[in-house]
């Protein structure tokens, strides 16, 4: 395989023009055109410019609605990491001369739905999930992903594994409380500032074994990123933030599916995008890892090879991700305690391009020029890595 | 007319031509898997192509209905109106004796979730039960053996 090892640069990053709990009937189009509005507006480039348009699904809806007609489409929608994905497609899709200005966009009203739509039922009666995990009750995220926490505590020790967990979720709490367009900012959502160890401990259960805080947020929310070629990059507003590499896979889509419910194919997409940017496990200055339950990061860190496998508890041991420590992770406040509409992977980007430019005020790592993203999507099915740096 | 509320129902699967003859034998009280002829290999979910080795070289067995427990979850939030006034309940992974694993609720079985070990382990041995959802349809579950 070619090495297009900064081939493109990501120009723009934003986020729609208000997040959070807004029942204000705000459409999922919405949402996205505006984050796509003000990416633009953060690159310096015109609607006009854009050529080629990535979303997780609709992208006819969405090019229809802003009045693109691109010339490069891509569809990819394998959950949360999508948006990870496809920052390494329309990496390749510019080196390859398919498209100029790659716009990706996402919004949902993940919150906003859950009164206007009703809650899911689950997958459609006659398909494999319908058959088989649907009428057991395998229905959404948390269920899903607490069957393989659980299995996780049987193989490494239920202590280790929740002592995890609580480093994961207290630390993303600390950054939320440094980010003012965290949720826990709005006084709707009555979420504390700070969390305690203790007030982890207590959260009421959702599924065994996770707690409430465990999972994610659910909330209304739009991002986009606009991707170009070296080029035009050098001419535009900000300073360019090159992809340095980019890697992708999945290895089931069903949990029940799954070949081990403890490794994720974070271990195959982060060895190769490490090797494509030339770069190690200790290059980097911030982790942006995508935390739709803190059962998702620790095995996350494992699989991407920072520590052994059953090891994150003592990798993460002593709030070394927290803000002030040596592993800075999660620094917008995570779909922990930022936000979280439904599919988050977007949000890794923005917040990891924005850390690159020396944007992010009080939460601002010193001397941020390397670092990554990893999503992950579905059933812990998909995952896709892309390393990030300044010149 | 007094408006009745209608009971919540859990969700029915619909068999597809792969999964026609696994659904008839559910109904029988029987639980059969498909096993590859050529890889030798039993797998879940049914399809008629083995999803290891792409062999059309398959077959069907019955299964002992015996396995272990690989993972479990105590649901505590409904997912769904079936299970409003069904929480908490248990969701779980069973390993087949015949090799492979399958999706399912341990059912008969204490879901404390002050001390979930006290009744359900990992590894813990797994035997068939029944509940008939519908006059048509069956589902496997386990309970402790």
């Amino acid at each position: 395989m070619p090495n297009i090892s900064r081939a493109a640069a990501i120009v723009g990053v934003a986020e729609a023009d208000e997040m959070g709990y807004l029942e204000n009937r705000k459409s999922d189009l919405q949402l996205s055109t505006e984050a796509s509005y003000n990416a633009l507006e953060d690159a310096g480039l015109k609607k006009s410019d854009v050529d080629g348009i990535f979303a997780a699904g609709n992208t006819l809806g969405l090019a229809e609605h802003m009045g693109i007609h691109p010339k490069f489409t891509d569809s990819t929608s394998v959950g949360g990491s999508s948006f990870v994905i496809h920052a390494g497609h329309a990496f390749a899709a510019i080196a390859a001369g398919y498209c100029e200005v790659a716009l990706v966009t996402h919004g949902v009203a993940g919150h906003s739905r859950r009164f206007f739509g009703g809650a899911g039922e689950g997958g459609a009666p006659d398909s494999p999930g319908g058959q088989f995990e649907t009428p057991y009750g395998f229905i959404g995220a948390p269920i899903n992903y607490a069957m393989a926490c659980a299995r996780y505590m049987h193989e490494f020790g239920e202590e280790r594994t929740r002592e995890a967990m609580s480093e994961v979720t207290v630390s993303t709490r600390k950054w939320a409380a440094l980010n003012p367009r965290a949720l826990i900012h709005d006084p709707k959502a009555e979420i504390p500032l700070t969390m305690s160890f203790d007030d982890y401990h207590n959260s009421r259960w959702v599924c065994w074994p996770f707690h409430l805080l465990d999972c994610c947020l659910v909330t209304d929310a739009g991002g986009a990123y606009i991707i170009t070629t070296p080029e035009r990059a050098r001419d535009l507003k900000k300073p360019p933030v090159w992809i340095l590499g980019a890697g992708e896979g999945h290895d089931h889509g069903m949990i029940s599916q799954m070949p081990s419910l403890t490794s994720l194919i974070a271990r195959e997409t982060g060895p190769k995008a490490f090797q494509m940017a030339g770069v190690t496990h200790h290059d980097f200055d911030l982790a942006m890892i995508y935390d739709s339950f803190t059962y998702t990061v620790m095995l996350t860190i494992e699989s991407l090879g920072f520590c052994g496998r059953g090891e994150a508890d003592d990798f993460l041991r002593g709030q070394r991700t927290a803000p002030g420590g040596d592993f800075p992770m999660n620094t917008s406040g995570g779909g922990l305690s930022y936000t979280h509409p439904g599919a988050y992977g977007i949000f890794l980007i923005i917040e990891a391009v924005r850390q690159l430019r020396d944007e992010c005020g009080e939460r601002q790592v010193p001397d941020c020029k390397l670092t990554f993203c990893h999503g992950t999507g579905g059933s812990l099915s998909s995952g896709g890595t892309a390393v990030l740096a300044l010149d | 007319m007094t408006q009745q509320q209608r009971p919540a129902v859990k969700p029915v699967p619909i068999p597809t031509p792969e999964t026609d003859f696994y659904w008839e034998k559910c109904q029988q009280h029987e639980l059969w898997v498909r096993k590859c002829n050529d890889c030798n290999q039993a797998y879940f979910y049914p399809r008629d192509i083995c999803p290891d080795c792409f062999s059309r070289n398959t077959a069907w067995v019955q299964c002992s209905g015996k396995g272990t427990l690989h993972t479990f979850g105590i649901v505590v939030r409904p997912p769904h109106r079936g299970w409003a006034e069904d929480v908490p309940f248990v969701v779980a992974m069973v390993d087949l004796e015949e090799g492979c694993r399958m999706p399912t609720n341990l059912v008969e079985v204490e879901a404390d979730l002050n001390n979930p070990g006290e009744h359900i382990r990992v590894g813990m041995l797994v035997e068939v039960v029944w509940e008939d959802r519908t006059d048509k349809v069956s589902l496997p579950m386990f309970k402790p053996a």
